[in-house]
């Protein structure tokens, strides 16, 4: 590596490997025969960050080195002939391929295909200004049951969830994006939220819509094997948390300490305060009589 | 009667509770799993197929997603929050979903050769002390900082006597005027003057030296009267003299602090230092000015008890 510069050694480190990694970059690409409807998505899906619509030929892999990016959502239509006796029918549908990488190599691909599409432009409501971390729900059974609505579900929260943030200014939670999984369909609903009085703390919501607003349906999958999975997962051991030795939490949430003393000598231990025997200077008689004391004492603290 | 009055007014407490947190509660079979880090809620509660079949499926999604958002809301709610700025914002916990890396995890790095040789000789790393504070350097920067943003603007960069754009006194103009006169190369001895300008009268001391080889009589009588001065008993110092001038010194010196204090400057004015014993007044200090005159007044007062030391 000789000869490399500041500026380039600096770009090399921002894409190497991290400790903890940035927000996740996506690729929006076109393929081969995309229509306006499917372009229309892919650009409100990202409002304006398209990063490049890309050629067919080209690979996903490459381009996703070029970009640092680990994220794609490439759109596209296919039209189907259907060769029937008497009729050629021609089905349309338009296909969204959903994915993820790691390590440049793919890890999930879901293959979305979009049966009803609203796109921002067509609803006519106020827009959340764009950057505001959207609040994600999920609802329907699928998605803790199914095991590609779970990949999916996963795959949806990398996508939507934007940068990690410590603190989050409470009047900027304005954007929702909901996910319903029925009927064989997952419904992504886009709104907007309303923080009104409600007499408590706690405002009470009301939901605008907002685009954009699809029907999907999941087609094909190409999910990572378990093992790439887990390795995927695999964080580095400096970001575990370390653990305080000698605290412990019970059910209820309370903190427990453990505090490690001496051996002491039990015999000498006095448990009830009683004025003649406190230890005087040079009273060695008194400590025999000392080592009865508290034996008895403690038998009737126990019939108490 | 009391007690019908009590428990009437716990039962209206309790309906008024009740009705507040109304507006905010949701009914659900199973509560949802939430993720506040992510800002994520998960529904797994079943939903009724003939319901969304009945109703129109928007309303239907939209009445779930409010429930839902309500409950996530209700659950950020609970988090502590601070106020950041004219703005309140809650703080979010760590995310809790957990979700694959882009690249794996950095490779630990062999050490290098110094790193080695470091650790081989318990060597530790160490930290640049901070700099200490500095007063008197921070005053100068900070004239420093101002003649250059005006020389930047090219605009008039304050000259020694006029660093103030209020109203001059007319000692302080006066000054300037001699101080400007006498920044030139030949100390201000060839300086034009006006028609009824006094003639200045510490003509910039330029010292003059008698030639090495010149009159021999006028060597001899120099150094004759020296050898006189030097064994007579007098001393050469006029003690009422010299402390006459001291005090007179003093007193202009508190009648300048005084006025200094009404002007309300901070000790800007370097001027009403006389230039022989507060050679460090008169160079630098615009910021030092405050300091130095009233270590001179300190030094002053000290000296008063003692002018026979002189």
């Amino acid at each position: 590596m000789e000869g490399i510069t500041k500026r380039s050694k600096r770009f090399l480190e921002s894409r190497a490997p991290k400790l903890i990694e940035d927000v996740k970059t996506a690729m929006i690409m076109k393929g081969g025969n995309t229509s306006q409807t499917v372009t229309q998505a892919l650009k409100d899906i990202v409002s304006s960050n398209i990063t490049r619509p890309f050629e067919d030929s080209t690979s996903l892999e490459f381009f996703s080195k070029k970009t640092d990016s680990s994220l794609f959502l490439f759109g596209s239509h296919n039209k189907k002939r259907d060769h029937m006796p008497n009729d050629v029918c021609v089905t349309v549908s338009f296909v969204l391929f959903a994915g993820r990488l790691f390590d440049f190599h793919v890890l999930d691909m879901i293959e979305l295909g979009i049966e009803k599409y609203v796109s921002l432009s067509d609803v006519k409501a106020s827009k959340c200004p764009e950057g505001t971390k959207p609040m994600l729900v999920f609802a329907g059974e699928a998605f803790d049951t199914d095991n590609e609505h779970k990949r999916l579900k996963s795959l949806l929260l990398d996508f939507f969830r934007g940068p990690t943030v410590s603190a989050v200014r409470l009047a900027g939670l304005e954007h929702v994006l909901h996910f319903t999984a029925l009927d064989g369909k997952i419904y992504m609903r886009s709104y907007r939220s309303l923080l009104k009085k409600s007499g408590c703390r706690t405002p009470r919501i009301e939901l605008e819509e907002i685009g954009p607003s699809c029907d999907l349906v999941l087609r094909r999958t190409h999910l990572a094997s378990d093992d790439l999975y887990k390795l995927a997962h695999r964080q580095p051991k400096a970001l575990k948390a370390k653990k305080k030795k000698n605290i412990s939490h019970d059910a209820f949430g309370t903190k427990f300490g453990r505090v490690h003393m001496q051996k002491q000598d039990l015999s000498k231990l006095r448990t009830r305060k009683m004025k003649g025997l406190r230890k005087r200077k040079g009273n060695v008689v008194a400590e025999e009589q000392d080592g009865q004391a508290p034996k008895v004492a403690k038998e009737a603290e126990h019939t108490e | 009667m009391a007690a019908c009055s009590v428990e009437a007014l716990l039962a209206k407490a309790e309906q008024e509770e009740a009705e507040k947190l109304k507006s905010i509660s949701v009914q659900k079979e199973l509560d949802l799993e939430f993720d506040i880090g992510n800002l994520l809620a998960c529904d797994k509660n079943r939903i009724d197929l003939r319901e969304f079949r009945e109703q129109k499926k928007e309303d239907f999604l939209r009445s779930l997603a409010r429930d839902n958002t309500q409950l996530l809301i209700n659950e950020i709610w609970k988090q502590p929050t601070e106020r950041v700025q004219e703005a309140i914002v809650v703080k979010l916990p760590d995310p809790a979903t957990p979700l694959p890396r882009e690249k794996p995890p950095p490779k630990a790095k062999p050490p290098t050769k110094w790193e080695q040789f470091a650790k081989l000789k318990g060597i530790q790393k160490k930290k640049k002390t901070n700099l200490v504070w500095d007063e008197t350097r921070v005053a100068k920067n900070e004239y420093n900082r101002l003649k250059n943003i005006a020389r930047a603007q090219k605009g008039k960069v304050p000259v020694m006597g006029l660093a103030t754009s209020t109203q001059q006194s007319k000692e302080e103009l006066s000054l300037a005027v001699s101080v400007a006169k006498t920044s030139t190369a030949s100390a201000g001895r060839f300086q034009d003057r006006l028609p009824k300008e006094k003639a200045p009268k510490n003509m910039g001391k330029k010292r003059k030296f008698e030639p090495l080889i010149g009159d021999f009589s006028n060597e001899r009588h120099k150094q004759l009267e020296l050898l006189k001065l030097m064994d007579g008993k007098k001393p050469k110092l006029d003690i009422t003299k010299a402390v006459n001038k001291q005090m007179r010194e003093e007193d202009r010196e508190e009648a300048a602090a005084k006025y200094k204090k009404r002007a309300g400057k901070k000790g800007r004015k370097g001027g009403n230092m006389s230039g022989k014993g507060k050679g460090k007044g008169g160079k630098g200090g615009k910021g030092k000015g405050g300091k130095a005159g009233g270590g001179g007044g300190g030094g002053g007062g000290k000296r008063r008890g003692k002018p026979g030391k002189h």
